[in-house]
């Protein structure tokens, strides 16, 4: 099965499901949480069943396209169903039967795996899940999100579809994925690793990205006064990004470190409130039943 | 009496919580059970990742009878005096639900009130038991639960099945949307679907041939077997590693162990890395050969039977292999540059926001292990300087700050790497020892002097900007540092005064103007140190009295300390101990409020005083001198010798005479006696 056909077939599988299927955000970004697909509708009582790709960018990650198994662009697969469903173990392990690995044939484990993210004031609990000692996915229920409780809880599954190509067609490496037949991984972005890793490690002018975190949090906090939710979010995610950025240059000592954190994280709070009151003054369209939709619209639970 | 079972079916449950969460369900269920009056032979619990089961042998059917007495009013408030009841009196009848002429009167302490005395018939077990499962279920605690879906209940992870059985007879609970039924499920991959169970013991047959093996125990000596079998076959031995054989035993239900190679080119990085990424990442058991090398190969424990092993193994090798190759290249990148050049960078390491960065600690530890090496008379100033300027660099290694626990090991292979001298780079290891309660302690010079350097560093910089432990929150795990102390102390026999070495270490502090002073500090960490002694002599078997009396003096010197209650205890049960005890007594419990021990000779005029004076004056030299000498047993002895004297003493003469100067020279010499008895200890704390 190539690259391809994988993410085709989780497309597939998961639109059966009843997720919607939505495209990546065009805000670069750390993980698939942080896709306002996610991060956003994970708030509130609204139910909410998404699945899509989504770019990730770890700049420290960088290896200069030298190491099989770093990168610091790659993707996810990210799933979330909210509420979470009793059966959502099931339905996971059926979509890896879509892939052809059959859990009997292998090792398949839920290990603990407690997964926070300090930048958006968010954590949850669930398992990395390993594939004959190999992770392959993050499977988390989130509990808190932008620092407000999540109510319902959903399901967050986020596929390394990388690890899984590399498993179904036996590589070493990550560049020998086969994209297509006689296109690999490396064929499509072996050279933007290259480039990538000499931007973040040694070209990123640190002056003027300092200045761009500071616009950009400025900039977030102005929008957010407007109520304009997701264009203010985007100002937090180029925060993030930038941060990132200036990590991974060194730029940033231990203590400025944690204050940046919780910069970004007040950011993301500020925006989390502020799509909240959204959905409410909305009222919750999405919450079809009538009476969970006045119980939340009365102040309940939220 | 019937059986009870309860399987609370859960999504899987961290291995870490698991032996927690056994514990607490049996304690919860068995007060639970006893709460309500319920006998019962036996309460047994097992677990597995995907299932807590308690299981109640011999459970009554129901309640025992309860008698209950209800005091009411006194009888003088609830009866007027014409006999008639009060107000007070029928209102505490009508809320016992009881008529007045069925309450009696009793007297509590000579005072009479008026009683309801009841009979509470037992309830049924069958009618009992949904409630109190379900009260047992929600109150589970773990080290962190988690809600689910739309609903508030917390639990490890959620739950998705409860079977509960009494007897054969199955119980209705409900736990959100989750109603119990006779129902439960095998091995995630290996069963399929709901199994109907009929009774209690057919539920433990079914889930044998449904691929659990539910015995924890059971299922751990298992995979122990099986992991050596798996070694032996490679011609090795697997790592003895209790924590890990426990946590495989919950990661799995039905255990397969397998034997994984991976190339030996790897075995040129330590053998301490190896083993780590094994261990922590991916929880495989390390083997060894008969001499002790390490082995190119692993045991890993699958989740099933054997069936497609050999494609499990390929797999598990080859996420080895990708381990193994970052550590390699880790290890590559680290060896590439001297660990001097490494440490540069310790001055852009916060070590804490208040005590500075790790470059300042190093410069304390400096100044601080020279300090204590030369007082100890261990290693030297060169060499101690360049210990502690090198200890803490691998904490800027990629592989430390991939395996932090891998702190000291790495930097002592990069200094043997780097043609470091020995005792120097066994130093830079030593300098963390002990890291917890059996661990080794260090053995070098330079390395006794700067883990007592870093201890102490970190317990007075704490102190000295008011950071102490209290009750269970002791993030900067200040007691492991003191009771290292005490271990390293005592267990290399070194003479030091704490109470110098502490001022010493809150000196190299002034910079940053703490708020407690040094003599508060240094009085602060002192005690603290001496209370985990006190925990380490309690353990060693010494009685808390002898040591109480030791920690009366004012002390400063462990191993001193040691030497007196070691002394003491011993004399205890010397035949020298009963002369000691009278002259002791004798001379203390006169003396006890008198304030000065001076003698005016002059005024002495009983020759049996005079004697006393004479026999102590002469035995005082000595006696000091033995004191000085820490010859405890010696000093304790000579005193004894004064036992005829004293109770000549006390024949002959009364110390409480009207001639005031005489009864100040008679208390005056008790005085001095019982306090030469109390330089050793405070005998007066000794219990018999």
């Amino acid at each position: 099965m190539n690259f391809q056909d994988l993410i085709l077939g989780l497309q597939k599988y998961w639109g059966q499901q009843g997720c919607i299927i939505q495209q990546p955000y065009d805000v670069e970004k750390g993980a698939g949480t942080m896709n306002p697909a996610t991060f956003l509708r994970a708030l509130g009582p609204e139910p909410w069943k998404v699945a899509y790709v989504e770019p990730s960018r770890r700049p420290t990650d960088g290896r200069y396209g030298e190491n099989p198994n770093r990168l610091q662009h790659y993707y996810q697969y990210q799933v979330i169903l909210k509420p979470s469903p009793d059966n959502v173990i099931d339905l996971y392990l059926n979509s890896l039967k879509e892939l052809g690995i059959d859990p009997q044939k292998h090792d398949i484990r839920f290990v603990e795996d407690n997964w926070e993210s300090p930048t958006l004031g968010a954590w949850g609990l669930g398992w990395e899940v390993w594939l004959d000692g190999m992770e392959i996915t993050q499977f988390t229920y989130f509990q808190q999100c932008g620092g407000f409780d999540c109510y319902p809880v959903c399901a967050e599954i986020t596929y390394g579809i990388e690890r899984i190509a590399m498993y179904i067609q036996n590589k070493e490496s990550v560049y020998d994925i086969q994209w297509v037949d006689g296109i690999s991984y490396a064929d499509v972005h072996h050279q933007t690793e290259v480039d990538y890793s000499h931007y973040n490690f040694e070209a990123a002018d640190v002056a003027a990205l300092t200045t761009m975190f500071t616009i950009c949090e400025k900039e977030a906090i102005n929008v957010a006064s407007l109520h304009l939710v997701q264009p203010a979010y985007d100002y937090v995610l180029k925060c993030s990004h930038l941060f990132n950025l200036l990590d991974a240059r060194g730029a940033i000592s231990v203590t400025e470190r944690t204050g940046y954190i919780g910069r970004v994280r007040n950011l993301a709070r500020l925006v989390a409130g502020e799509y909240l009151a959204q959905r409410k003054n909305l009222g919750y369209p999405l919450l079809k039943d009538e009476g969970l939709r006045q119980q939340f619209l009365n102040g309940e639970g939220v | 009496m019937q059986d009870l079972l309860l399987e609370i079916g859960v999504e899987e449950i961290p291995s870490a919580y698991m032996p927690g969460a056994l514990q607490a369900l049996a304690d919860l269920a068995g007060q639970k059970i006893n709460e309500a009056r319920l006998p019962y032979s036996k309460i047994t619990v097992y677990g597995t990742p995907r299932r807590l089961v308690l299981f109640v042998q011999g459970l009554a059917e129901a309640q025992e009878d309860a008698a209950i007495e209800n005091r009411g009013p006194k009888k003088s408030i609830a009866i007027d005096p014409q006999g008639q009841p009060t107000k007070a009196g029928l209102g505490f009848a009508r809320g016992q639900g009881m008529d007045f002429s069925e309450l009696v009167i009793q007297g509590v302490e000579g005072i009479e009130y008026l009683f309801a005395l009841k009979r509470d018939k037992g309830k049924e077990s069958r009618k009992l038991l949904p409630d109190l499962l379900q009260s047992l279920i929600q109150a589970l605690p773990f080290p962190k639960s988690m809600r689910w879906a739309y609903f508030n209940t917390r639990f490890a992870r959620p739950i998705r099945w409860l079977l509960a059985l009494y007897g054969d007879q199955p119980l209705d609970l409900q736990i959100e949307n989750i109603k119990s039924s006779p129902v439960t499920y095998g091995h995630r991959f290996l069963s399929n679907g709901p199994q109907p169970v009929k009774d209690i013991q057919h539920y433990f047959a079914l889930l044998e041939e449904h691929f659990v093996i539910l015995d924890q125990d059971r299922r751990q000596a298992l995979i122990w077997d099986q992991v050596r079998q798996a070694a032996a076959a490679a011609g090795g031995e697997p790592m003895e590693n209790p924590d890990l054989l426990e946590e495989v035993a919950f990661l799995v239900e039905y255990p397969t162990a397998f034997y994984g190679a991976f190339s030996s080119s790897y075995l040129t990085v330590p053998p301490e890395v190896l083993t780590t990424s094994m261990i922590e990442h991916q929880r495989y058991f390390p083997v060894f050969s008969p001499e002790g090398h390490l082995l190119p190969g692993f045991i890993a424990v699958r989740n099933g039977t054997d069936y497609n092993l050999d494609e499990v193994r390929a797999g598990n090798q080859r996420v080895l292999k990708a381990r193994l190759e970052d550590a390699l290249f880790f290890w590559n990148e680290d060896t590439k540059e001297p660990l001097e050049q490494m440490a540069g960078g310790l001055k852009n390491v916060l070590f804490h926001e208040r005590l500075g960065s790790l470059q300042d600690k190093v410069e304390r530890l400096k100044k601080l292990a020279v300090f204590l090496g030369a007082t100890m008379g261990m290693s030297d100033k060169n060499r101690l300087e360049r210990a502690a300027g090198l200890c803490k660099a691998d904490l800027l290694s990629a592989m430390v700050y991939e395996f932090p626990e891998l702190q000291g090991i790495m930097g002592r292979y990069y200094a043997l790497q780097h043609g470091e001298e020995t005792e120097l780079a066994e130093a830079i290891l030593e300098h963390y020892l002990p890291r917890f309660a059996a661990d080794e302690l260090p053995a070098t010079g330079t390395g006794i002097s700067l883990s007592l350097a870093e201890k102490l560093d970190n317990l007075v910089g704490c102190f000295a900007i008011g950071i102490k432990p209290s009750g269970s929150q002791d993030p900067y795990a200040l007691r492991r540092q003191a009771l290292g102390i005490v271990n390293i102390i005592l267990g290399r026999s070194l003479d030091l005064d704490l109470k110098e070495c502490i001022a010493a270490a809150y000196d190299n502090f002034s910079a940053i103007q703490p708020e407690n002073s040094r003599e508060d500090t240094t009085r602060e960490v002192l005690d603290f140190i001496l209370q985990r002694l006190r925990g380490v002599l309690l353990d060693r078997g010494f009685s808390y009295d002898v040591i109480d009396a030791v920690l009366q003096r004012a002390l400063r010197d462990v191993r001193d300390v040691y030497v007196r209650v070691k002394t003491v205890q011993d004399f205890k049960q010397s035949t020298r101990l009963q002369d000691f005890m009278v002259v002791y007594n004798r001379a203390h419990n006169l003396s006890r409020k008198w304030e000065s021990p001076l003698i005016d000779e002059t005024v002495l005029e009983d020759p049996s005083e005079i004697e006393l004076n004479r026999t102590f004056q002469s035995l005082k030299k000595d006696v000091t001198d033995s004191l000085d000498k820490a010859l405890y047993s010696q000093a304790l002895e000579k005193l004894s010798t004064l036992r005829p004297a004293v109770d000549l003493f006390f024949n002959s003469v009364m110390v409480m005479v009207e001639n005031q100067e005489l009864k100040a020279a008679r208390l005056g010499l008790l005085k001095s006696i019982a306090e030469l008895c109390n330089q050793v200890a405070d005998f007066g704390k000794l219990v018999f």
